[in-house]
Protein backbone atom coordinates (compact mmCIF):
# COMPACT_ATOMS: atom_id res chain seq x y z
CA UNK A 1 0.00 0.00 0.00
CA UNK A 2 1.17 3.50 -0.90
CA UNK A 3 0.97 5.89 1.39
CA UNK A 4 2.00 9.03 -0.96
CA UNK A 5 -0.73 11.39 -1.77
CA UNK A 6 -0.72 13.87 -4.35
CA UNK A 7 -2.72 17.42 -4.56
CA UNK A 8 -2.86 17.66 -7.85
CA UNK A 9 -4.70 20.91 -7.39
CA UNK A 10 -1.57 22.29 -5.33
CA UNK A 11 0.65 20.96 -8.21
CA UNK A 12 -1.61 22.82 -10.78
CA UNK A 13 -1.30 25.88 -8.83
CA UNK A 14 2.93 25.84 -9.13
CA UNK A 15 2.55 24.06 -12.74
CA UNK A 16 0.94 27.31 -13.42
CA UNK A 17 3.77 29.76 -11.77
CA UNK A 18 6.23 27.28 -13.77
CA UNK A 19 4.35 28.15 -16.57
CA UNK A 20 4.62 31.98 -16.30
CA UNK A 21 7.99 31.81 -15.68
CA UNK A 22 8.82 30.28 -19.23
CA UNK A 23 6.92 32.42 -20.86
CA UNK A 24 7.89 33.97 -23.49
CA UNK A 25 5.99 36.03 -25.90
CA UNK A 26 4.43 34.09 -29.13
CA UNK A 27 4.73 31.08 -27.85
CA UNK A 28 2.25 28.26 -28.16
CA UNK A 29 0.47 26.29 -25.41
CA UNK A 30 0.45 22.53 -26.53
CA UNK A 31 -1.11 19.56 -23.87
CA UNK A 32 -0.50 15.60 -24.80
CA UNK A 33 -2.85 13.79 -24.89
CA UNK A 34 -5.30 13.54 -22.14
CA UNK A 35 -4.37 14.69 -18.83
CA UNK A 36 -1.69 17.07 -20.70
CA UNK A 37 -4.61 18.69 -22.56
CA UNK A 38 -6.51 19.40 -19.40
CA UNK A 39 -3.86 21.32 -18.38
CA UNK A 40 -3.32 22.79 -21.70
CA UNK A 41 -6.77 23.95 -21.54
CA UNK A 42 -6.99 25.18 -18.19
CA UNK A 43 -4.19 26.99 -18.60
CA UNK A 44 -5.09 28.97 -21.49
CA UNK A 45 -8.49 30.00 -19.18
CA UNK A 46 -6.18 30.94 -16.57
CA UNK A 47 -3.49 32.92 -18.29
CA UNK A 48 -5.74 34.86 -20.52
CA UNK A 49 -6.28 37.54 -18.21
CA UNK A 50 -2.67 38.29 -17.62
CA UNK A 51 -0.31 36.72 -20.97
CA UNK A 52 -2.07 36.37 -24.47
CA UNK A 53 -2.21 32.70 -24.38
CA UNK A 54 -4.07 31.19 -27.67
CA UNK A 55 -5.92 28.44 -28.03
CA UNK A 56 -4.11 25.31 -26.79
CA UNK A 57 -3.21 22.15 -29.45
CA UNK A 58 -3.97 18.72 -28.70
CA UNK A 59 -1.16 16.38 -29.61
CA UNK A 60 -1.63 12.59 -29.61
CA UNK A 61 1.04 9.73 -29.47
CA UNK A 62 -1.17 7.24 -30.63
CA UNK A 63 0.41 7.21 -34.25
CA UNK A 64 3.71 6.94 -33.08
CA UNK A 65 4.11 4.63 -30.14
CA UNK A 66 6.87 2.38 -30.10
CA UNK A 67 4.59 -0.28 -28.45
CA UNK A 68 2.43 -0.49 -31.01
CA UNK A 69 3.02 -3.91 -31.67
CA UNK A 70 2.83 -5.42 -28.25
CA UNK A 71 -0.03 -2.79 -27.80
CA UNK A 72 -2.42 -2.40 -30.81
CA UNK A 73 -4.54 0.51 -31.68
CA UNK A 74 -6.35 1.91 -28.54
CA UNK A 75 -9.41 2.84 -28.93
CA UNK A 76 -10.52 6.38 -27.88
CA UNK A 77 -10.46 9.72 -30.11
CA UNK A 78 -7.50 11.21 -29.20
CA UNK A 79 -6.40 12.59 -32.44
CA UNK A 80 -3.99 15.69 -32.66
CA UNK A 81 -5.75 18.89 -33.58
CA UNK A 82 -3.10 22.19 -33.22
CA UNK A 83 -5.47 25.02 -33.90
CA UNK A 84 -1.81 26.98 -35.26
CA UNK A 85 0.93 26.97 -37.77
CA UNK A 86 3.78 24.02 -36.53
CA UNK A 87 5.93 25.94 -38.72
CA UNK A 88 8.25 28.36 -36.97
CA UNK A 89 6.38 28.27 -33.82
CA UNK A 90 7.80 27.83 -29.39
CA UNK A 91 5.78 25.57 -28.52
CA UNK A 92 5.27 24.99 -25.03
CA UNK A 93 4.71 21.27 -24.00
CA UNK A 94 2.71 20.00 -20.87
CA UNK A 95 2.07 16.83 -19.83
CA UNK A 96 0.91 15.33 -17.06
CA UNK A 97 3.43 12.76 -15.74
CA UNK A 98 6.88 12.43 -17.38
CA UNK A 99 7.71 8.82 -16.85
CA UNK A 100 9.86 6.67 -19.50
CA UNK A 101 10.29 10.06 -21.89
CA UNK A 102 8.46 6.96 -24.73
CA UNK A 103 5.36 9.21 -25.16
CA UNK A 104 7.20 12.46 -25.39
CA UNK A 105 9.26 11.03 -28.19
CA UNK A 106 6.51 10.25 -29.94
CA UNK A 107 4.90 13.12 -29.77
CA UNK A 108 7.55 14.97 -30.95
CA UNK A 109 7.39 12.65 -34.28
CA UNK A 110 4.22 13.12 -34.02
CA UNK A 111 4.54 17.38 -34.00
CA UNK A 112 6.87 16.90 -36.77
CA UNK A 113 4.64 15.87 -39.27
CA UNK A 114 2.80 19.13 -39.09
CA UNK A 115 5.92 21.29 -39.78
CA UNK A 116 9.19 22.76 -37.64
CA UNK A 117 9.13 23.98 -35.14
CA UNK A 118 11.62 26.85 -33.79
CA UNK A 119 11.45 25.18 -30.05
CA UNK A 120 9.81 23.04 -27.86
CA UNK A 121 9.71 23.53 -23.74
CA UNK A 122 8.31 20.81 -21.65
CA UNK A 123 6.36 21.67 -18.35
CA UNK A 124 5.35 18.54 -16.08
CA UNK A 125 2.53 18.34 -13.08
CA UNK A 126 5.08 15.35 -11.73
CA UNK A 127 8.05 13.50 -12.43
CA UNK A 128 8.03 10.57 -11.40
CA UNK A 129 11.36 9.33 -12.50
CA UNK A 130 12.48 6.33 -14.38
CA UNK A 131 13.87 7.96 -17.73
CA UNK A 132 14.86 5.39 -20.71
CA UNK A 133 15.19 8.41 -23.36
CA UNK A 134 17.29 11.61 -23.00
CA UNK A 135 14.39 13.94 -22.55
CA UNK A 136 14.30 16.41 -19.65
CA UNK A 137 11.59 18.83 -18.65
CA UNK A 138 12.40 22.52 -18.18
CA UNK A 139 9.80 22.30 -15.43
CA UNK A 140 8.72 20.01 -13.20
CA UNK A 141 6.02 20.99 -10.46
CA UNK A 142 6.93 18.29 -8.46
CA UNK A 143 9.53 15.42 -8.47
CA UNK A 144 8.86 11.72 -6.58
CA UNK A 145 9.69 8.10 -6.87
CA UNK A 146 7.32 5.39 -7.91
CA UNK A 147 7.56 1.72 -7.98
CA UNK A 148 7.91 1.20 -11.95
CA UNK A 149 5.17 -0.96 -11.76
CA UNK A 150 2.77 1.59 -10.04
CA UNK A 151 0.84 3.76 -12.63
CA UNK A 152 0.18 7.90 -11.84
CA UNK A 153 -2.92 8.92 -13.53
CA UNK A 154 -4.82 12.26 -13.02
CA UNK A 155 -8.15 12.47 -13.98
CA UNK A 156 -10.79 15.46 -14.36
CA UNK A 157 -13.70 16.03 -12.15
CA UNK A 158 -16.89 16.94 -13.59
CA UNK A 159 -16.47 21.07 -12.18
CA UNK A 160 -12.51 20.56 -13.89
CA UNK A 161 -11.10 20.04 -10.92
CA UNK A 162 -7.94 17.92 -10.66
CA UNK A 163 -7.45 14.32 -9.08
CA UNK A 164 -4.61 11.82 -9.22
CA UNK A 165 -4.46 8.39 -8.49
CA UNK A 166 -2.12 5.67 -7.91
CA UNK A 167 -2.73 2.68 -9.70
CA UNK A 168 -0.59 -1.07 -8.96
CA UNK A 169 -0.40 -2.53 -12.54
CA UNK A 170 1.73 -5.16 -13.88
CA UNK A 171 4.72 -3.96 -13.92
CA UNK B 1 -23.14 -25.85 -26.91
CA UNK B 2 -20.22 -25.90 -29.28
CA UNK B 3 -19.00 -22.44 -30.19
CA UNK B 4 -16.61 -21.84 -33.01
CA UNK B 5 -14.92 -19.09 -33.00
CA UNK B 6 -15.20 -16.02 -35.54
CA UNK B 7 -11.68 -16.65 -37.40
CA UNK B 8 -11.01 -12.84 -37.51
CA UNK B 9 -10.93 -12.39 -33.78
CA UNK B 10 -8.40 -13.36 -31.17
CA UNK B 11 -9.48 -14.92 -27.86
CA UNK B 12 -9.97 -11.55 -26.27
CA UNK B 13 -12.04 -10.49 -29.36
CA UNK B 14 -9.96 -8.58 -31.21
CA UNK B 15 -9.70 -7.91 -35.11
CA UNK B 16 -6.84 -9.93 -36.26
CA UNK B 17 -8.14 -10.63 -39.91
CA UNK B 18 -11.11 -8.83 -41.86
CA UNK B 19 -12.80 -11.28 -43.75
CA UNK B 20 -16.28 -10.51 -43.41
CA UNK B 21 -19.19 -8.14 -41.47
CA UNK B 22 -21.22 -10.77 -40.68
CA UNK B 23 -20.62 -11.76 -37.38
CA UNK B 24 -18.15 -8.60 -35.94
CA UNK B 25 -19.95 -7.04 -32.99
CA UNK B 26 -21.22 -3.53 -32.67
CA UNK B 27 -17.86 -2.20 -30.63
CA UNK B 28 -15.30 -3.53 -33.06
CA UNK B 29 -17.28 -1.64 -36.18
CA UNK B 30 -17.37 1.26 -34.39
CA UNK B 31 -13.61 1.24 -33.68
CA UNK B 32 -12.75 0.71 -36.96
CA UNK B 33 -14.77 3.76 -37.65
CA UNK B 34 -13.26 5.88 -34.93
CA UNK B 35 -9.90 5.15 -35.36
CA UNK B 36 -10.55 5.97 -39.35
CA UNK B 37 -11.39 9.40 -38.31
CA UNK B 38 -8.27 9.69 -36.80
CA UNK B 39 -6.49 9.06 -39.85
CA UNK B 40 -8.40 10.89 -42.18
CA UNK B 41 -6.85 13.92 -40.46
CA UNK B 42 -3.43 12.52 -41.70
CA UNK B 43 -4.20 13.58 -44.90
CA UNK B 44 -4.52 17.15 -44.03
CA UNK B 45 -0.98 17.18 -42.64
CA UNK B 46 2.11 18.51 -44.10
CA UNK B 47 4.00 14.35 -44.10
CA UNK B 48 0.68 12.37 -44.87
CA UNK B 49 2.34 9.36 -43.36
CA UNK B 50 2.29 7.71 -39.99
CA UNK B 51 5.16 4.53 -38.80
CA UNK B 52 2.56 2.20 -37.73
CA UNK B 53 3.44 -0.01 -40.23
CA UNK B 54 6.97 0.51 -40.71
CA UNK B 55 9.05 -2.14 -41.93
CA UNK B 56 5.66 -4.67 -42.09
CA UNK B 57 5.21 -6.33 -45.88
CA UNK B 58 2.07 -5.74 -47.11
CA UNK B 59 1.32 -8.24 -50.31
CA UNK B 60 -1.76 -7.35 -52.53
CA UNK B 61 -2.91 -10.63 -54.36
CA UNK B 62 -5.43 -9.32 -57.18
CA UNK B 63 -6.76 -12.79 -58.34
CA UNK B 64 -9.49 -10.84 -59.79
CA UNK B 65 -8.77 -7.19 -61.57
CA UNK B 66 -9.70 -4.06 -59.77
CA UNK B 67 -7.15 -1.10 -60.21
CA UNK B 68 -9.27 1.19 -57.75
CA UNK B 69 -9.38 -1.38 -54.85
CA UNK B 70 -5.96 -2.34 -55.19
CA UNK B 71 -4.93 1.48 -54.95
CA UNK B 72 -6.84 2.53 -52.51
CA UNK B 73 -5.09 -0.39 -50.45
CA UNK B 74 -1.71 0.75 -51.60
CA UNK B 75 -2.14 4.22 -50.94
CA UNK B 76 -3.77 3.15 -47.76
CA UNK B 77 -0.65 0.91 -46.56
CA UNK B 78 1.50 3.39 -47.60
CA UNK B 79 0.15 6.23 -45.94
CA UNK B 80 1.22 3.84 -42.87
CA UNK B 81 4.32 3.18 -44.32
CA UNK B 82 4.42 -0.64 -45.15
CA UNK B 83 6.63 -1.62 -47.96
CA UNK B 84 3.77 -2.72 -50.59
CA UNK B 85 4.14 -5.50 -52.87
CA UNK B 86 1.34 -5.77 -55.97
CA UNK B 87 0.95 -9.44 -57.27
CA UNK B 88 -1.31 -9.36 -60.30
CA UNK B 89 -1.79 -13.10 -59.63
CA UNK B 90 -4.43 -13.38 -62.38
CA UNK B 91 -1.56 -12.86 -65.31
CA UNK B 92 1.02 -15.26 -63.01
CA UNK B 93 1.34 -17.91 -60.81
CA UNK B 94 -2.16 -19.30 -61.45
CA UNK B 95 -2.03 -19.51 -64.65
CA UNK B 96 0.88 -21.75 -64.74
CA UNK B 97 -1.29 -23.78 -62.25
CA UNK B 98 -0.04 -23.07 -58.89
CA UNK B 99 -2.70 -23.64 -56.19
CA UNK B 100 -3.64 -20.91 -54.07
CA UNK B 101 -2.25 -22.25 -50.87
CA UNK B 102 1.51 -23.02 -52.54
CA UNK B 103 0.85 -19.40 -53.81
CA UNK B 104 0.37 -18.41 -49.99
CA UNK B 105 3.20 -20.38 -48.69
CA UNK B 106 5.41 -18.99 -51.16
CA UNK B 107 4.63 -15.56 -50.19
CA UNK B 108 4.68 -16.50 -46.60
CA UNK B 109 8.78 -17.30 -47.11
CA UNK B 110 9.51 -14.11 -48.61
CA UNK B 111 8.23 -12.66 -44.84
CA UNK B 112 4.70 -11.07 -45.63
CA UNK B 113 3.16 -9.76 -42.94
CA UNK B 114 -0.47 -8.87 -44.21
CA UNK B 115 -2.05 -10.50 -47.04
CA UNK B 116 -4.97 -8.01 -48.99
CA UNK B 117 -6.81 -10.54 -51.25
CA UNK B 118 -9.62 -10.57 -54.02
CA UNK B 119 -10.94 -13.30 -55.67
CA UNK B 120 -13.45 -14.83 -57.73
CA UNK B 121 -14.37 -17.64 -54.95
CA UNK B 122 -16.19 -16.67 -52.63
CA UNK B 123 -14.34 -17.54 -49.18
CA UNK B 124 -11.04 -17.44 -50.28
CA UNK B 125 -9.71 -14.96 -48.10
CA UNK B 126 -11.12 -17.90 -45.56
CA UNK B 127 -8.87 -20.32 -46.76
CA UNK B 128 -6.07 -18.28 -46.72
CA UNK B 129 -6.57 -17.16 -43.40
CA UNK B 130 -7.12 -20.90 -42.02
CA UNK B 131 -3.69 -21.40 -43.54
CA UNK B 132 -1.28 -18.37 -42.89
CA UNK B 133 1.20 -18.03 -40.27
CA UNK B 134 0.05 -16.56 -36.83
CA UNK B 135 1.85 -13.18 -37.70
CA UNK B 136 0.22 -12.81 -40.75
CA UNK B 137 -3.00 -10.74 -41.46
CA UNK B 138 -5.63 -11.32 -44.12
CA UNK B 139 -8.26 -8.41 -45.39
CA UNK B 140 -10.37 -9.15 -47.58
CA UNK B 141 -10.52 -7.05 -50.51
CA UNK B 142 -13.75 -8.70 -52.02
CA UNK B 143 -14.47 -12.59 -52.85
CA UNK B 144 -16.79 -13.68 -55.26
CA UNK B 145 -20.40 -12.37 -54.71
CA UNK B 146 -20.08 -13.01 -50.73
CA UNK B 147 -17.95 -9.75 -48.68
CA UNK B 148 -16.56 -6.57 -49.44
CA UNK B 149 -15.85 -5.73 -45.81
CA UNK B 150 -13.80 -2.39 -46.29
CA UNK B 151 -16.27 -0.89 -48.74
CA UNK B 152 -19.32 -1.83 -46.31
CA UNK B 153 -17.21 0.04 -43.55
CA UNK B 154 -16.50 2.75 -45.51
CA UNK B 155 -20.00 3.02 -46.43
CA UNK B 156 -20.80 3.42 -42.85
CA UNK B 157 -18.56 5.85 -42.55
CA UNK B 158 -19.72 7.84 -45.19
CA UNK B 159 -22.92 7.41 -43.38
CA UNK B 160 -22.29 8.14 -40.01
CA UNK B 161 -20.40 11.16 -41.17
CA UNK B 162 -23.57 12.99 -42.77
CA UNK B 163 -26.40 11.72 -40.75
CA UNK B 164 -24.40 10.58 -37.51
CA UNK B 165 -26.88 8.61 -35.46
CA UNK B 166 -27.64 5.08 -37.36
CA UNK B 167 -30.89 3.94 -35.44
CA UNK B 168 -33.47 6.87 -37.39
CA UNK B 169 -32.24 6.33 -40.68
CA UNK B 170 -34.23 4.41 -43.96
CA UNK B 171 -31.61 3.11 -46.29
CA UNK B 172 -32.27 2.19 -49.22
CA UNK B 173 -29.72 -0.10 -51.46
CA UNK B 174 -30.45 -0.19 -55.31
CA UNK B 175 -30.07 -2.24 -58.35
CA UNK B 176 -28.00 -5.41 -58.50
CA UNK B 177 -28.68 -7.02 -55.63
CA UNK B 178 -27.59 -10.59 -56.39
CA UNK B 179 -24.56 -10.65 -57.62
CA UNK B 180 -23.33 -7.55 -54.96
CA UNK B 181 -20.75 -8.54 -52.23
CA UNK B 182 -21.43 -4.93 -51.44
CA UNK B 183 -24.84 -5.10 -50.86
CA UNK B 184 -24.34 -7.58 -48.56
CA UNK B 185 -21.70 -6.27 -46.26
CA UNK B 186 -23.52 -3.06 -46.14
CA UNK B 187 -26.71 -4.85 -44.79
CA UNK B 188 -24.57 -6.74 -42.11
CA UNK B 189 -23.20 -3.48 -41.04
CA UNK B 190 -26.03 -1.66 -41.44
CA UNK B 191 -28.06 -4.26 -39.26
CA UNK B 192 -25.29 -4.43 -36.63
CA UNK B 193 -25.24 -0.68 -36.13
CA UNK B 194 -28.98 -0.38 -35.32
CA UNK B 195 -30.45 1.02 -38.36
CA UNK B 196 -34.34 0.02 -38.30
CA UNK B 197 -35.44 0.36 -41.80
CA UNK B 198 -33.35 -1.53 -44.94
CA UNK B 199 -34.74 -1.41 -48.35
CA UNK B 200 -33.39 -4.04 -51.39
CA UNK B 201 -34.79 -2.22 -54.06
CA UNK B 202 -34.59 -3.87 -57.85
CA UNK B 203 -36.47 -5.95 -60.50
CA UNK B 204 -37.55 -9.85 -59.28
CA UNK B 205 -34.20 -11.27 -61.25
CA UNK B 206 -31.80 -8.91 -59.50
CA UNK B 207 -33.18 -8.70 -55.73
CA UNK B 208 -33.92 -12.41 -54.31
CA UNK B 209 -36.42 -13.04 -51.50
CA UNK B 210 -34.91 -14.61 -49.71
CA UNK B 211 -32.90 -11.19 -48.42
CA UNK B 212 -35.79 -10.83 -46.44
CA UNK B 213 -34.28 -13.00 -43.91
CA UNK B 214 -31.51 -10.87 -43.60
CA UNK B 215 -33.95 -8.22 -41.77
CA UNK B 216 -34.26 -5.85 -45.19
CA UNK B 217 -37.73 -5.44 -46.67
CA UNK B 218 -37.49 -6.02 -50.57
CA UNK B 219 -39.13 -3.41 -53.07
CA UNK B 220 -39.46 -4.47 -56.83
CA UNK B 221 -41.00 -0.79 -57.13
CA UNK B 222 -38.23 2.24 -57.14
CA UNK B 223 -40.80 5.15 -55.75
CA UNK B 224 -41.77 2.24 -53.05
CA UNK B 225 -37.77 1.67 -52.19
CA UNK B 226 -36.96 4.89 -52.31
CA UNK B 227 -39.78 7.02 -50.84
CA UNK B 228 -38.59 8.91 -47.63
CA UNK B 229 -34.78 7.35 -47.64
CA UNK B 230 -32.25 9.16 -45.83
CA UNK B 231 -29.58 7.39 -47.69
CA UNK B 232 -29.69 5.92 -51.05
CA UNK B 233 -26.95 3.69 -51.95
CA UNK B 234 -26.55 2.74 -55.58
CA UNK B 235 -25.22 -0.40 -57.00
CA UNK B 236 -22.93 -1.18 -60.54
CA UNK B 237 -25.22 -2.88 -62.69
CA UNK B 238 -22.36 -6.16 -62.94
CA UNK B 239 -22.63 -7.14 -66.69
CA UNK B 240 -19.35 -9.24 -66.28
CA UNK B 241 -21.42 -11.17 -63.86
CA UNK B 242 -24.42 -11.76 -65.38
CA UNK B 243 -25.02 -15.01 -67.21
CA UNK B 244 -27.88 -15.08 -69.30
CA UNK B 245 -30.51 -12.67 -69.66
CA UNK B 246 -31.33 -11.49 -66.15
CA UNK B 247 -32.55 -8.00 -68.02
CA UNK B 248 -34.02 -7.00 -70.71
CA UNK B 249 -32.01 -4.33 -71.54
CA UNK B 250 -29.97 -1.39 -69.80
CA UNK B 251 -32.31 0.77 -70.99
CA UNK B 252 -35.18 -0.60 -69.79
CA UNK B 253 -33.42 -0.78 -66.45
CA UNK B 254 -32.23 2.99 -66.19
CA UNK B 255 -36.27 3.31 -66.80
CA UNK B 256 -37.09 1.67 -63.73
CA UNK B 257 -34.64 1.61 -61.30
CA UNK B 258 -32.26 3.89 -62.67
CA UNK B 259 -31.69 7.56 -60.00
CA UNK B 260 -32.91 10.40 -61.86
CA UNK B 261 -33.47 14.05 -60.29
CA UNK B 262 -37.39 12.75 -60.14
CA UNK B 263 -37.47 10.02 -58.44
CA UNK B 264 -34.90 11.39 -56.17
CA UNK B 265 -37.23 14.00 -55.15
CA UNK B 266 -39.06 10.99 -53.38
CA UNK B 267 -36.35 10.41 -50.84
CA UNK B 268 -36.26 13.00 -47.53
CA UNK B 269 -34.88 16.02 -49.25
CA UNK B 270 -31.30 16.02 -47.27
CA UNK B 271 -30.79 12.19 -48.54
CA UNK B 272 -27.13 11.86 -49.61
CA UNK B 273 -26.57 9.24 -52.99
CA UNK B 274 -23.89 6.99 -52.68
CA UNK B 275 -22.28 4.31 -54.99
CA UNK B 276 -19.27 2.32 -54.88
CA UNK B 277 -18.14 2.81 -58.27
CA UNK B 278 -17.42 2.64 -60.73
CA UNK B 279 -20.54 4.57 -61.81
CA UNK B 280 -22.15 3.54 -65.03
CA UNK B 281 -23.70 7.15 -65.63
CA UNK B 282 -27.09 6.56 -67.66
CA UNK B 283 -27.28 2.99 -66.68
CA UNK B 284 -27.73 2.96 -63.38
CA UNK B 285 -27.39 6.63 -62.14
CA UNK B 286 -28.19 10.34 -64.02
CA UNK B 287 -25.22 12.25 -64.91
CA UNK B 288 -26.94 15.19 -63.01
CA UNK B 289 -27.66 13.13 -59.96
CA UNK B 290 -24.22 11.25 -59.57
CA UNK B 291 -22.64 14.96 -59.93
CA UNK B 292 -25.07 16.78 -57.53
CA UNK B 293 -25.09 18.47 -54.46
CA UNK B 294 -26.80 15.47 -52.37
CA UNK B 295 -24.05 12.77 -54.57
CA UNK B 296 -21.17 11.75 -51.91
CA UNK B 297 -19.76 9.52 -53.69
CA UNK B 298 -16.58 11.06 -54.21
CA UNK B 299 -16.62 11.58 -50.18
CA UNK B 300 -16.59 8.10 -50.29
CA UNK B 301 -13.57 7.36 -52.23
CA UNK B 302 -11.68 9.67 -49.71
CA UNK B 303 -13.02 8.31 -46.29
CA UNK B 304 -12.25 4.85 -48.22
CA UNK B 305 -8.78 5.50 -47.52
CA UNK B 306 -8.58 6.50 -43.92
CA UNK B 307 -10.78 3.15 -43.44
CA UNK B 308 -8.48 0.84 -44.86
CA UNK B 309 -5.62 2.49 -43.03
CA UNK B 310 -7.93 1.67 -40.06
CA UNK B 311 -8.44 -1.98 -40.64
CA UNK B 312 -4.93 -2.70 -41.45
CA UNK B 313 -3.24 -0.82 -38.71
CA UNK B 314 -5.40 -2.20 -36.58
CA UNK B 315 -5.53 -6.10 -37.34
CA UNK B 316 -1.80 -5.38 -37.12
CA UNK B 317 -1.38 -4.28 -33.84
CA UNK B 318 -3.48 -7.52 -32.60
CA UNK B 319 -2.11 -10.74 -31.94
CA UNK B 320 -3.70 -14.57 -33.06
Amino acid sequence: MSTLTLDAEALYTELRAGVQQLWRPGMALMGVWSGGAWLAERLAADLAGTLAVGKPGVISSTLHRDDFSARGMASGTDATRIPYAVDGAHILLLDDVLFTGRTIRAVLNELYDFGRPASVTLAVLVDRGGRELPIQPAYAAAKISLPAGQKLALSRTDDGRFTFAIQEGSA
Amino acid sequence: MLHRRNPQLNRHGELIHLLSIEGLPRDVLTHILDTAGTFLSVNDREVKKVPLLRGKSVFNLFFENSTRTRTTFEIAAKRLSADVINLDIAKSSASKGESLLDTIANLSAMHADMFVVRHSESGAPYLIAQHCAPHVHVVNAGDGRHAHPTQGLLDMYTIRHFKQDFTKLSVAIVGDIVHSRVARSDIHALTTLGVPDIRAVGPKTLVPGDLRDMGVRVCHSMAEGIRDADVIIMLRLQNERMSGAMLPSAGEFFKNYGLTADKLALARPDAIVMHPGPINRGVEIESSVADGARSVILPQVTFGIAVRMAVMSIIAGNEA
